[in-house]
């Protein structure tokens, strides 16, 4: 049997590929829209509530590990929810000429 | 019902195909609402493909947490003043920095519970904190700056750099013992290091800085995610890590670009609070005197002009004059006049904060323009209004070679026939320097609250005309 590639590497791969494709995108992403850019990003690296159901939805863990979980969940909640919709308002309020 | 972990890989990817496609989006402001759906769209599709994984078997905790996130996420979102968005974003980033600690030091204690720990798993988790912590605390000050609880100045010390290194090097040290070892004693010192650290790196810069700090702290903010997605092995995490990561990276080279800085200039400099040379060319212009002018100056040349470009800064934002602007803005074209916006890329505290305030005063976006787009108009402009801004309009960033703005690209104001800056007082801008376009021969000055003085003109505009 081969060898197994560490997981740890696929990670690192996924990064590296990752920052190339934040790289070429963001630089497309007109200046107009620079704060609706940082209120979007905000909002989708509120991604760490992934992190956080895994240690608030593991009974295993102890109590007060899924305290920490719970207040994990909480702050990545208020960034999801209102960064979505700041972005949103935001964004509702650049219109083209009438 | 539990999806398999290779189902729940499929969804991941989905997921990270709709973020990429939501920052796409952002390229045009007509495909940018439908960007932020995708991205709503692969929020969820990630949250229920967790939920419904495996790994959680308790729900109770995560209702609860979810259930008031949305409750405050919500109530925030809708009541925030488009002027406080840098100090919304701040706090966000800070919510961030902070659950990417708390993932970390919960995986970690799952993970000893299970008898998993290793020494590269520790490293990533101790990656995890310290970029975590430090995007924590300092978006907590960026947070007290742009509020107005903390002084906005720089804060510099003596041996702050050494300190600033010990600290780093100390915290780096304790993250090596902590994955050799799986010391609990380490992790917690490695994490008050590096809360620490997050006060120290921030407080050192002055509030002028901020574009350049809430894009830096974006940027931090997607390394802790990326952080923690390796600490789970979780490839999604890793991936919008990245993404985030490198449009902060991105976002703050344009802002220290636009201010011909280094980033190190930025982060270690502490700009703001050396006055100008004694004899800087500046100097020399002041003994010239400046013109001020009334209002109804302003409208006589305004009203009879094919062209007038409007210049907004962080004034504009404090005076909340993008209302009155508006107007403004209405009522010349009513009479022909062709009104334009020009917007430097460091105006107001955050990347593109005037378009917003802008586009919130239902200013349409084709007539915003961006620095390079606008500078040839103006050799052909009747009429430049400058609200609130200052550096960025300051010819001394051309000519004078003492001057510590020298090198900035601006917005050449001064070519235009007629200038107006609408101030409060002669004060200099953040840099501390004297703007020559002040003594221009073209150059007067309106004196009072650019709202006020706004309104004033709208007033005339209504009531004169010939």
């Amino acid at each position: 049997m081969p060898e197994a590639l560490d997981p740890s590497l696929v990670a690192l791969y996924v990064f590296v590929l990752a920052c190339f494709i934040g790289y070429w995108v963001v630089w497309g992403v007109t200046p107009s829209l620079h704060t609706p850019l940082v209120a979007l990003t905000n909002a989708i690296s509120g991604i760490v509530l992934v992190g956080a159901l895994l240690v608030a939805g593991d009974p295993d863990a102890g109590l007060f590990t899924q305290i920490i979980g719970f207040f994990a969940v909480l702050l990545a909640s208020i960034n999801v929810f209102g960064g979505f919709l700041v972005t949103h308002r935001m964004l509702s309020m650049f219109k083209k000429r009438k | 019902m539990t999806l398999s972990v290779n189902l729940q890989a499929v969804a991941y990817l989905v997921s990270a195909v709709l973020f990429i496609l939501a920052l796409k989006g952002l390229t045009h402001p007509a495909s940018a609402r439908r960007g932020n759906l995708y991205g709503m769209l692969g929020m969820l599709i990630a949250v229920v493909a967790t939920l419904m994984g495996d790994q959680v078997q308790s729900y109770g905790f995560i209702i609860v947490g979810m259930t008031l996130g949305a409750i405050i996420g919500v109530i925030v979102a809708l009541r925030i003043q488009m002027t406080a968005m840098p100090q919304l974003v701040a706090a966000l980033h800070s919510f961030v920095g902070m659950a990417a600690v708390m993932v970390a030091i919960g995986t970690f204690l799952t993970k000893r519970g299970a008898g998993e720990l290793n020494a590269l798993l520790m490293g990533e988790i101790s990656a995890g904190v310290v970029i975590g912590a430090i995007t924590f605390t300092g978006s907590v000050i960026a947070f007290g700056k742009l509020q107005g609880l903390l002084s906005g100045n720089p804060v510099k010390f003596k041996g702050q750099h050494l300190l600033n290194a010990l600290l780093g090097i100390a915290t780096l040290v304790l993250a090596v013992h902590f994955a050799m070892t799986g010391s609990l004693i380490s992790l917690t010192l490695m994490t008050l290091l590096a809360f620490t650290l997050g006060v120290t790196l921030i407080i050192p810069i002055g509030g002028a800085d901020m574009p350049v700090i809430i894009s830096m702290l974006n940027s931090y903010s997607g390394w802790a995610a990326a952080a923690t997605g390796f600490t789970l092995h979780n490839n999604l995490l890793i991936i919008v890590g990245a993404l985030v990561g490198c449009s902060g990276a991105i976002l703050s080279y344009i802002m220290c670009k636009a201010m011909n800085r280094s980033i190190l200039n930025v982060v270690f400099g502490g700009f703001g609070s050396d006055s100008s040379g004694a004899d800087s060319a500046g100097a020399v212009a002041a003994e010239k005197g400046v013109k001020s002018a009334a209002v109804e100056d302003a409208v006589y040349w305004m009203e009879d002009a094919n062209r007038v470009i409007i210049i907004p800064g962080y004034g504009m934002a404090v005076a909340q004059a993008q209302h009155a602007l508006k107007e403004l803005m209405e009522l010349l074209e009513a009479r022909g006049v062709e009104v334009k916006f020009g917007i430097h890329p460091v105006a107001g505290r955050m990347p593109g904060h005037m378009n917003v305030l802008l586009a919130e005063a239902d200013i349409p976006y084709d007539r915003v323009l961006e620095m390079d787009e606008i500078n040839p108009d103006f050799p052909s402009t009747d009429v430049v209004l400058v609200v609130g801004a200052n550096d960025v309009v300051n010819p001394a960033a051309k000519e004078d070679k003492t001057s510590p703005i020298y090198g900035m690209p601006i917005l050449e104001a001064g070519r235009a026939r007629q200038v107006y800056f609408l101030k409060r007082s002669m004060r200099p801008g953040y840099s501390g320097v004297d703007n020559l376009l002040f003594y221009q021969e073209n150059t007067s000055l309106v004196f009072g609250d650019a709202k006020d003085t706004i309104e004033g003109m709208n007033t005339a505009l209504k009531g004169g005309g010939h």
